[in-house]
């Protein structure tokens, strides 16, 4: 009996890798090209959502404030997507674009878009009506209203909305492990199969790293776009 | 185009509608799970939401348990808890823990902003009628704040749909199991098909928690004047 477990503790060295640790170095230094490619389709997949969801949302808020009946259906549209739970808006996705990146990329753009349409539309509504009247009287044009006085007036709500789809396309690219493409959710459900608790625990801090990064990021950009509010919270 | 038919002869199979693994045995798994987190995490957002806004106190807690509940992945705190020990696990208890947490940001954010974004000239003028603490919070507060309380409530509501529906990608019943089958299965009929009666469903609790908030604004009751502009809710993602 004392041979054998002799022999057990010549052969298998004890580290946090096989004591199976939810907090291991060992994993994330002998693991890294797990983790990196991990966290570059991360970051591809929600940095190309979140672009995509602000190129097709900037038209529409323009569209529905000056088009007045574009509102209600622009809004109630945006309700409906927003409703629909993220794992069937991927299994619905799955019969036009396959087992493929796209399928998550199109689900959080339709998602992100929401959420960007509603505070871009907010900030638009919130340009005081005395500012416009002054732009007028200075003989601004429509285009250049929108650009010059609506627009950078409007830049705080359309921050606010982009730091939330952004924070929230990262949380939610992992469910795109259903269709095999979640970034860092893809070593969530592999280390799930394989009871590996400090894959787990290592991709979930890195998702939460990245959301908190990106949010930072924004704040930064948002503080440079707006100078005129620094100092005002 | 024979995914529409695969979806048609799925949800038109007697098969899908009995047993186990029917529709309508986990559509009431589901909804059980909804309401009994939705209800616990109306218990602890409610009450602290509704104290912190009348003293003034914890804006920040408020705000911030919000931006936590966005920031950290649903996916991965139910992996996290099913791979930790009893009594966590493949347990109900990991269930009604993960969804819970999930729930109670953004009924705790959207109270809390509805509860500070009451008229502090009201709340003047009701002390200075000589309400006491608990009269101006159970008369004026509550009243007035109950549309922006409603609406966390509901996108609690919509987004436990959604959580539970996450949940069977890592083992868990409910709704979301029939999609994680039919993707097991290879079977784009079932995937879709019950993708369809989960986004539906979704409406659907959308739907009747506008329709409750209609009814149990006390400001709709008393006159038929438009309410007042509610703030922007708070939302996370489904």
């Amino acid at each position: 009996m004392t041979g054998l477990v002799g022999v057990h503790a010549a052969t298998i060295t004890d580290n946090c890798l096989t004591r199976n640790d939810w907090l291991c170095w060992e994993y994330v230094t002998t693991r890294s090209a797990d983790l990196l490619d991990g966290t570059r389709e991360h970051l591809y997949i929600t940095v190309v959502s979140v672009l995509l969801g602000v190129v097709v949302a900037v038209p529409l808020a323009v569209l529905a404030r000056r088009w007045r009946r574009a509102r209600p259906l622009t809004l109630g549209v945006s309700t409906v997507l927003y409703t629909v739970p993220s794992l069937a808006m991927f299994a619905l996705l799955l019969p036009v674009f396959g087992l493929s990146a796209a399928t998550v990329i199109t689900g959080l753009v339709l998602y992100s878009l929401t959420i960007l349409v509603r505070n871009f539309l907010t900030g638009l509504d919130n340009v005081d009506e005395e500012v416009r009247d002054a732009a007028r009287g200075m003989g601004f044009g429509r285009g250049r209203m929108l650009w010059r006085v609506e627009v950078p007036l409007a830049l705080p709500a359309a921050f606010a909305g982009l730091r939330v789809a952004t924070v929230s396309t990262v949380a939610l690219t992992t469910v795109g492990t259903i269709v095999g493409f979640g970034g860092l959710g893809d070593l969530l459900t592999r280390g799930l199969r394989s009871d590996f608790k400090a894959e787990v625990l290592t991709a979930s801090v890195l998702c939460v790293l990245l959301a908190v990064v990106f949010d930072l990021l924004l704040l930064g950009a948002q503080r440079l776009a707006t100078p005129w509010q620094r100092g005002r919270t | 185009m024979g995914w529409l038919l695969d979806t048609f002869a799925w949800l038109t199979d007697p098969q899908s509608w009995q047993g186990s693994r029917g529709i309508p045995t986990l559509l009431v798994e589901h909804l059980g799970l909804t309401a009994a987190s939705l209800g616990l995490a109306c218990l602890i957002g409610l009450p602290l939401a509704v104290w912190l806004g009348h003293v003034g106190r914890g804006g920040v807690l408020a705000v911030q348990v919000g931006n936590i509940g966005r920031a950290v992945p649903t996916l991965a705190l139910l992996t996290i808890l099913v791979l930790a020990s009893a009594p966590f696990g493949r347990s109900t208890l990991t269930q009604l823990v993960a969804f819970t947490a999930f729930a109670i940001p953004p009924i705790l954010t959207n109270t809390y902003v509805g509860m500070r974004d009451v008229d502090r000239e009201v709340v003047d003028a009701a002390r200075g009628m000589g309400m006491t603490g608990s009269q101006v919070l159970r008369r004026v507060e509550l009243p007035l704040a109950t549309t922006m309380l409603m609406t966390g409530v509901r996108i609690a509501a919509v987004q436990l749909f959604a959580t539970v529906s996450i949940a069977a990608i890592v083992g868990f019943g409910g709704l979301g199991r029939i999609v994680t089958n039919g993707f097991a299965l290879r079977d784009v009929g079932q995937v879709v098909g019950g993708a369809m009666v989960i986004a539906a469903l979704a409406l659907l609790v959308e739907l009747v928690f506008e329709q409750l908030s209609k009814v149990l604004d006390p400001r709709r009751r008393a006159d038929s004047r438009p309410a007042p502009r509610t703030p922007e809710p708070v939302a996370p993602l489904p």
